[in-house]
């Protein structure tokens, strides 16, 4: 047992800590504030707590764990909200009877009265290695929780529990390792958060990440077990974008961070996402959902834990054999956390006042996510997509978060103020985003939605790009003096971009698109353009091109409700091109 | 038993080094005894075996150090709370100034808060009228939300503040319950006097607390300034069910004061010499608005910042834009203008306006229009640039319509003085008057029915 010597904000310093490990969680004071180990000289230990330490001072006991920062796994977890070191808040909220979070409240992570119905897969007598599946719960009505061995565990089970209803501390099976040794394996299992559980393989990713916003689907997809960023200064729509990725992405599970950011918006994701359908299921999205929250008033240690927490959840889930998305809004406020404590140890400081090794937590984070195939004998396969917002200050890019970021991820969404300001959502820039999965996820694309999918999003691009040179043209010249093919390209690109890249996330309809659909709109944008070009050629003027009532109803073509569009757009395309066959027509007739 | 030590073993304004001490715990509050018996307070820092490093709160001038007596009180820091507190003046650490009796403290409160569970959290939702068009029918306010005010030296702020604080109300709400409290943070005498009068004017004054520490008050004590006015709003709030609106202002005071103490800590400096944790200092005021579930009272804030050569990528304007839920700009250029309240539409954002306004709250057309009117007045305000450059024939018919419109937006919608007050049925059909300028087939973002609806018949 060790003693406080020093205190400074959440930096503790102990002696008398030589039976401690490095990295272990200790507990500091009457209290039993959780703390964890971050660097030992001699038998003194430097000790970042994760809880306010007002009152603490010289004197005060300090007794270690044993154990490294370790997160509980099992039933119970989909549907709730925790802190940044797993603590649920709803409980926290019950147990001291009020709206605020007193220091050196214990509750446990997962229920552990609560019945879960068990449903046996394995039987005594089998060999069974880690990730092996014992028996699956129904956690919520979409997701079938397995119970897995876990991961370094081997041997035969000497007996499976029978069907019924058990709290996550049964002992559902026993397992003999091969030295003799008995093992009781109940539903939830323990494992520190900062090493990543371990997989059989990792695969390049295939295929894509469908999230319902035609500007990420189309034009810069994300694979499924991808990595991908969203920097943008504030107001740029961030926030609302990371929600709309955590509600509409055809995943089977979501771990939603807020990390460091507002508590309204938290409050938003909880009241909210219960009230929401999932398209794909029909049940409700927070079905599906775990929530971290480590709001920015909360103490700054926890939120540099509260992503490490969030992703080992999530790594649990794929080894299940499930598609996750890890959502962390935002990583910024992450590694400010990272830069405090540094101070507060008196680090050499790198670029900005953060810390040398910023990078690379940066990228031990995002490299967590992937396409596996997971332990067990059964060969399942499940992906883990990492999607971080960054908060670049002054929205400067040059900044050591960002550029950390984007040295490792594969999808870059920028967020634009200029375009938020003149209300085009998502406010993506279409001209500096990118993604670099486009040629892996080619396959995919060619078969599931032909090839001209492909085809028409390349030639979108190169619209949008022309557009923005002769844009500069037109601030010179007018818009007059462009021929009349250049002018159908202006109209064309901004079609692209009112029509189908403008999307809103607060209309039911238009919330989520889904792949298919997305391919008809471009479709016929880019058949409007093609007869128009044609049109024009045969001497139609193209003001009268631009005025075709049908214009209009492309226009509104992205309110019309999902199970009509089918039609809808068959029927706009048709009359398009008569408008256009008339024009062409009647530009013969007077000459 | 509380010990007194005479062992201060070092002073560089505004941190003290006690030796010697016992028992001290960190972020415990100090006080220093003077010779001449005054009293300074400060807090525990940093403890590290038997030496302290205390943080003062108030000026070190006059503190001896073979003299002076130090005394660790065993608590932090902390405001005595009362309904009382209502109509009355207070300097910027809590002590009465108005001449007033001393407040009877019904309860004695840590300043620092302690964190909200996000759990316990109840989303804003309830439309507040500020009788403001640019705000209602643009960048609405609910209750419990905290939106700044970013302004630049010179400008209008504090009238546009007054007004705020004057005309806000929730629709079909009795206005019995609602509550002002004011932080002056180092601004001048004449401008907290302006807000004191305007609330005096309006009778507001009795049910307004004050907290000023004004230019000449010592710089360390503006980083308590705004946490005493936070918990006594939090008392009224949450345990006398009051809707609370809270002003501070200038938080670009508050950030300077912080950059102080940092340097003097000798703390690695972050952008432009303010410290890295400014983010989280922020946060644990702002985050301090909001609503709770069970509880019916709420606190609304509106903390004004005067953005340093008007850039609103400086550290301040920028860490406080992340993290409150929008931000109402104020304009240079339109000032020069004579348009009053000068907020620039365009970069001015509600992130709660969605949930506070449509059908029940505000009207079923609200956030189409709403869209409509900014994308018009962003392409109006393009066209009105490109004219300048080419003239006004290289513009189609319609560009010059969407030109008109801008010029017409800023003249009637944004230019409302600081007097009236418009009912949002007002706002909006102003808003509907200006669009009947376009065509209505410009009108892409606005469901048919509502155009059928609301838009004036043009005449003939």
């Amino acid at each position: 047992m060790g003693k406080v010597v020093k205190v400074s904000g959440p930096l503790v310093v102990a002696t008398g800590m030589s039976d401690a490990n490095m990295s272990d969680v200790v507990r500091v004071g009457p209290e039993r504030l959780i703390g964890e180990i971050l660097t030992m000289t001699g038998d003194s230990a430097s000790i970042q707590v994760y809880e306010e330490t007002s009152g603490l001072g010289p004197g005060t006991e300090v007794v270690t764990t044993g154990s490294p920062m370790s997160v509980e796994l099992g039933p119970g977890m989909i549907e709730n909200i925790y802190d940044g070191i797993q603590r649920p808040l709803e409980e926290i909220m019950k147990k001291v009877h009020g709206n605020n979070l007193p220091r050196g409240v214990e509750v446990p992570p997962i229920d552990p009265d609560k019945l879960w119905e068990f449903t046996p897969v394995a039987k005594a007598g089998d060999k069974v290695t880690g990730g092996d599946v014992l028996g699956t719960v129904p956690e919520t009505p979409v997701v079938l929780h397995k119970i897995m061995v876990p991961p370094n565990l081997k041997g035969t089970l000497k007996s499976v529990i029978q069907k019924g209803m058990y709290n996550v501390k049964t002992t559902v099976a026993v397992l003999v390792k091969e030295d003799g040794t008995e093992v009781p394996l109940g539903m939830s299992q323990r494992w520190p958060v900062r090493v990543g559980r371990p997989y059989k393989h990792k695969y390049p990713p295939t295929r894509p990440l469908s999230s319902g916003q035609r500007i990420v689907d189309t034009f810069f997809p994300v694979a499924k077990g991808g990595t991908a960023a969203i920097p943008g200064p504030f107001g740029s729509g961030k926030t609302v974008m990371q929600h709309a990725l955590a509600k509409w992405s055809d995943v089977d599970i979501v771990v939603y961070i807020g990390c460091g950011e507002r508590g309204n918006e938290m409050t938003d994701v909880l009241r909210e996402f219960p009230e929401l359908v999932d398209p794909r299921t029909g049940e409700s999205l927070m079905k599906r959902t775990v929530l971290i929250a480590n709001t920015s008033d909360m103490p700054v240690a926890a939120r540099e834990a509260s992503i490490y927490t969030g992703i080992t959840i999530a790594e649990y889930f794929r080894d299940m054999g499930y598609d996750v998305a890890v959502i962390a809004d935002s990583t910024s406020r992450w590694a400010e956390a990272l830069r405090e404590m540094s101070g507060r140890l008196e680090e050499m400081p790198g670029e900005e006042g953060y810390p040398a090794y910023l990078s690379s937590r940066l990228a031990q984070f995002y490299e967590r996510a992937g396409s596996v195939s997971c332990l067990g004998t059964d060969d399942r396969t499940g992906s883990l997509t990492a999607v971080g917002a960054v908060s670049p200050p002054g929205g400067d890019l040059s900044e050591p978060v960002s550029q950390g970021t984007m040295r490792i991820v594969k999808v870059f969404w920028a967020l634009d103020a200029s375009l938020a300001y003149r209300r085009h959502f998502p406010a993506i820039n279409w001209l500096t985003s990118y993604s670099l999965y486009l040629d892996s996820l080619k396959p995919w694309f060619d078969e599931n939605l032909g090839k001209d999918f492909l085809k028409n999003r390349e030639k979108a691009m190169s619209i949008l790009q022309s557009e923005a040179s002769l844009n500069e043209i037109v601030q010179l010249v007018g818009k007059d003096s462009l021929s009349p093919a250049d002018q159908l390209t202006l109209e064309t690109a901004r079609m692209v971009r009112e029509d189908f890249l403008q999307q809103n996330s607060f209309v039911d309809v238009d919330s989520f698109s889904e792949y298919d659909r997305q391919e008809k709109l471009l479709a016929i944008i880019l058949d409007y353009d093609k007869l128009c070009r044609d049109a024009i050629e045969k001497g139609a003027p193209a003001a009268k091109l631009f005025d075709i009532p049908s214009r209009e109803r492309i226009g509104r073509a992205k309110s019309i409700p999902a199970d009509e569009y089918a039609a809808a757009y068959a029927d706009i395309s048709a009359s398009m091109e008569q408008e256009i066959a008339a024009a062409v027509q009647k530009a013969g007739e007077e000459l | 038993m509380i010990k007194e030590y005479r062992t201060i073993q070092e002073i560089v304004s505004p941190l003290m080094m006690v030796k010697m001490v016992e028992n001290v715990t960190y972020d415990e509050l100090v006080e220093v005894e003077l010779p001449d018996g005054g009293i300074r307070r400060g807090k525990v820092l940093e403890v590290n075996g038997d030496t302290a490093v205390v943080q003062l709160f108030e000026s070190a001038a006059g503190i001896n150090l073979a003299q002076s007596k130090v005394r660790f009180l065993g608590h932090p820091l902390q405001l005595g709370v009362s309904g009382d507190m209502l109509g009355r003046v207070f300097n910027g650490m809590g002590v009465p100034i108005d001449g007033g009796p001393a407040i009877l403290a019904e309860e004695y409160r840590d300043i620092n808060g302690l964190p909200m569970n996000p759990a316990a959290r109840d989303y804003p939702n309830e439309f507040i009228q500020t009788g403001v068009s640019t705000i209602d029918g643009l960048n609405t306010l609910v209750r419990g939300q905290k939106l700044p005010i970013f302004s630049g030296s010179g400008l209008p702020h504090a009238n546009l503040a007054a007004q705020i604080a004057r005309q806000a109300r929730v629709l079909g709400d009795d206005a019995g319950n609602f509550a002002v409290v004011f932080a002056a943070i180092g601004i001048t005498f004449e401008e907290s006097e302006f807000f004191v009068q305007e609330f005096r004017r309006t009778g507001a004054i009795d049910r307004t607390v004050l907290f000023t520490n004004l230019a000449n008050d010592p710089a360390v004590e503006r980083i308590s300034t705004p946490r005493m006015a936070l918990t006594a709003a939090e008392y009224l709030a949450f345990e006398k069910d009051m809707h609370v609106l809270v002003i501070l202002t200038d938080i670009t005071n508050y950030a300077e004061a912080l950059r102080e103490v940092s340097a003097a800590k000798k703390e690695v400096p972050g952008r432009r010499g303010f410290p890295g944790y400014l983010y989280t200092d922020l946060a644990t005021m702002y985050e301090r608005a909001g609503r709770q579930l069970g509880k019916p009272g709420s606190i609304t804030m509106i903390p004004i910042l005067t953005m340093p050569e008007d850039d609103k990528t400086h550290p301040i304007p920028d860490l406080t834009g992340y993290i409150t839920e929008g931000q109402i700009i104020l304009s240079r250029a339109l000032y020069r203008q004579g348009i009053n309240p000068p907020v620039d539409v365009l970069p001015s954002l509600s992130r709660l306006k969605d949930k506070g306004i449509g059908a029940g709250k505000t009207r079923e057309d609200h956030a189409n229009t709403m869209n409509q009117l900014f994308a018009a007045y962003s392409t109006g305000k393009d066209n009105k640039e490109l004219m300048s450059i080419l003239g006004e024939a290289a513009l189609t018919p319609t560009d010059l319509l969407y030109a008109k419109f801008a010029d017409e937006f800023e003249k009637r919608y944004v230019n409302q003085g600081y007097e009236e007050n418009r009912s949002i049925e007002e706002t909006l059909n102003l808003g509907w008057e200006l669009l009947s300028i376009l065509p209505t087939s410009e009108l892409k973002r606005i469901k048919q029915e509502y155009i059928d609806k609301y838009l004036p018949k043009k005449e003939g």
